[in-house]
């Protein structure tokens, strides 16, 4: 199965054309549950789903600009850190709590994904996998800190302080006890890597979406 | 201040016909129909004094309801009776702004203990036939409300579409939301907070201990007396006046800039630009506030925590709402600072309510709300609409 890029809506294309794990998430979500999304950026993901999939979203966002325009289009964001404020929110609050491309900038990703796993029923997160060839290539060759199409800035001014690869996150869902209901690593054309082995999906995958429950 | 004490201007005459015979509409509450207090006392008979823009649509879904602040009325979007000054939020409210009168029905009431109509301290009280003075009963946010939603009661409308306001108004929407929760489908409070701080209630404090040590209010009977505390309430409404601005707001509008002077004059006239713009603010509100009034709605506003009336937790006071919240807040307002706002964010989240917040950068202090914000017309125009879309009202376009 993979996905090319006439199937990306234009609504996720013009927003970010590297985003393709947004869909990959929609596509986790059932339709009509109540969603929270942690790091909402710019609400592209949380347009779709309460558009395309007549969900109940709401969205946290770290930066007041992205809230207000998520707000002046409608839906229903707040400003706020993962890191210390979904200590805020009810336990199971929601069907699910997404967290996409945000817990490699949060300063204690441990402690976010407990309280996410504890305010949604299921978890989705997605992340830049550290472990994808390129990255091990230029740091092995070219002996600095990579820098690719997922991690576009420079080491001094990233918001990327807990970058991890798909055997790491592994290990940290074991630890906490987190149940992995699916995984899907994808390449960096955003195809789907399906019937492969952990360690290759690992080596392959620039990005990795895990749906997560407790 | 030039004026001779107890003066009655030609403003102030007009003024006190509006407490008696409003230009807007009324509804009149009669004696067995009066309004329970929080103090115990009943308000009876009782009238609401309000404005409406725009058409109740048939299944009456699309009423707006805007609550005014502390010196507001309900001339939110017409020319004000007295003054003659344009509506208070003719900014927000009208065909085709973010409040579009050509698609929802606006009404904005006239608080109690107001003096522009609703029933108030220079109201005539039945039981002496004169004013009532200093024996109106102390009255809270939560009568404000009530009083309210026995106009929507006499309306005929179950539900607001939206309750919206800010500052006071804001407190307001927010005590709607927690007594009235089937009553609000979607709450705007902007620049307010869920308890009326120390340091506000300070600051009130000075304002209405300089309307009672003027002469002329008289122990509050400067009706009777035919006087009125001008001087007073003007130093109420100086103070209050610089906490609704921001010492950048200040220093950028006036400086330290001399008033029609080349130099310092040695003396106490009016030498600063900034003496002489609050001179002005204070003789330009005793001309369309009564005094009493500021006593009362003072008192309400620092009487207000709804924590406290739900057992000191924030959050129960929302538990099980269904209202979708838009809280907005300003980053130079230190009246009611960000994190007064934030701390209801927190106690809906508590709750998993529905809630948006968007704090806009303005250095235009408290008044903000008041003011031309474009990003605060953006938030309430994309909030409204994607409420009343939730609601099943009509695509603007498709007309009201």
């Amino acid at each position: 199965m993979t996905m090319d890029a006439a199937v990306i809506p234009p609504e996720v294309r013009s927003a970010d054309t590297a985003r393709v794990d947004l869909l990959l998430i929609a596509e986790m979500i059932s339709p009509g549950s109540r969603v929270l999304d942690i790091g909402c950026g710019d609400g592209a993901l949380l347009r779709i789903l309460s558009e395309k999939h007549g969900v109940d979203g709401r969205g946290i966002e770290l930066s007041q600009a992205g809230v207000n325009q998520c707000v002046a289009q409608g839906l229903s964001v707040i400003q706020g850190d993962a890191d210390t404020d979904l200590v805020h929110y009810p336990d199971t609050a929601f069907d699910y709590a997404i967290l996409s491309r945000t817990i490699q900038a949060t300063r204690n990703p441990r402690h976010v994904l407990e309280q996410l796993l504890r305010i949604g029923q299921r978890v989705v997160v997605s992340f830049p996998n550290f472990g994808h060839w390129r990255v091990r290539l230029q740091l092995l060759l070219g002996g600095q800190m990579p820098h690719t199409d997922t991690l576009p800035e420079l080491w001094y001014d990233t918001p990327n302080i807990h970058l991890c690869t798909i055997k790491d996150f592994l290990a940290l869902c074991d630890a906490i006890g987190a149940h992995v209901e699916r995984v899907v690593a994808l390449n960096a054309n955003g195809t789907k890597l399906v019937s492969m082995p952990l360690s290759t999906q690992n080596l392959f995958g620039e990005q990795a979406v895990f749906l997560l429950s407790r | 201040m030039n004026e001779n004490p107890g003066a009655e201007s030609f403003a102030e005459l007009k003024r006190r016909e509006q407490i008696t015979n409003p230009q807007s509409e009324v509804v009149h509450f009669p004696a067995s129909e009066g309004l329970p207090l929080d103090s115990g006392a009943v308000l009876a008979p009782f009238s609401v004094a309000y404005q409406t823009y725009g058409t109740l649509n048939a299944d009456k879904s699309n009423l707006i309801l805007v609550c005014h602040a502390l010196t507001g009325d309900q001339y939110v979007a017409s020319a004000h009776p007295v003054t003659g000054k344009p509506g208070w939020w003719e900014t927000m409210v009208g065909p085709g702004k973010s409040i579009d009168t050509n698609r929802y029905f606006i009404l904005c009431p006239n608080v109690i203990g107001g003096c522009m109509g609703s029933t108030g301290p220079s109201s005539l009280n039945p039981e002496t036939g004169r004013a009532y003075g200093p024996d109106f009963p102390v009255i809270t946010l939560r009568d404000m409300v009530r009083a309210q939603a026995r106009l929507l009661d006499h309306l005929g409308v179950d539900q607001a579409l939206s309750v919206i306001g800010g500052s006071m108004g804001g407190m307001q929407v927010l005590e709607w939301a927690a007594t009235y929760k089937d009553r609000v489908f979607s709450a705007i409070p902007i620049a307010c907070a869920a308890r009326h701080s120390s340091q506000n209630i300070a600051f009130h404090e000075v304002g209405r201990q300089a309307v009672m040590a003027d002469p002329d209010w008289c122990s509050g009977l400067y009706l009777e007396e035919g006087k009125s505390p001008r001087k007073g309430l003007a130093v109420a409404r100086m103070a209050a006046h610089i906490t609704y601005l921001s010492d950048r707001a200040l220093h950028t509008k006036f400086g330290r800039n001399l008033q029609d002077r080349e130099e310092v004059t040695f003396g106490f006239d009016a030498d600063f630009q900034v003496e002489s713009y609050l001179r002005h603010q204070g003789m330009s509100f005793v001309d369309r506030f009564d005094a009493n009034s500021y006593l009362y709605i003072t008192r309400a506003m620092d009487y207000f925590d709804i924590a406290a009336d739900h057992g000191g937790v924030l959050a129960n006071a929302f538990a099980g709402t269904k209202t979708r919240f838009c809280l907005i807040s300003f980053n130079s307002d230190w009246l009611f600072p960000t994190k007064e706002s934030r701390e209801v964010v927190h106690a809906l989240n508590a709750v998993a309510a529905n809630v948006s917040f968007v704090e806009i950068d303005s250095n235009k202090g408290h008044d903000a709300f008041l003011l031309h914000e474009p990003e605060l017309f953006d938030t309430v125009r994309g909030f409204l609409s994607a409420a009343a879309r939730r609601r099943g009202l009509a695509d603007a376009s498709a007309g009201a």
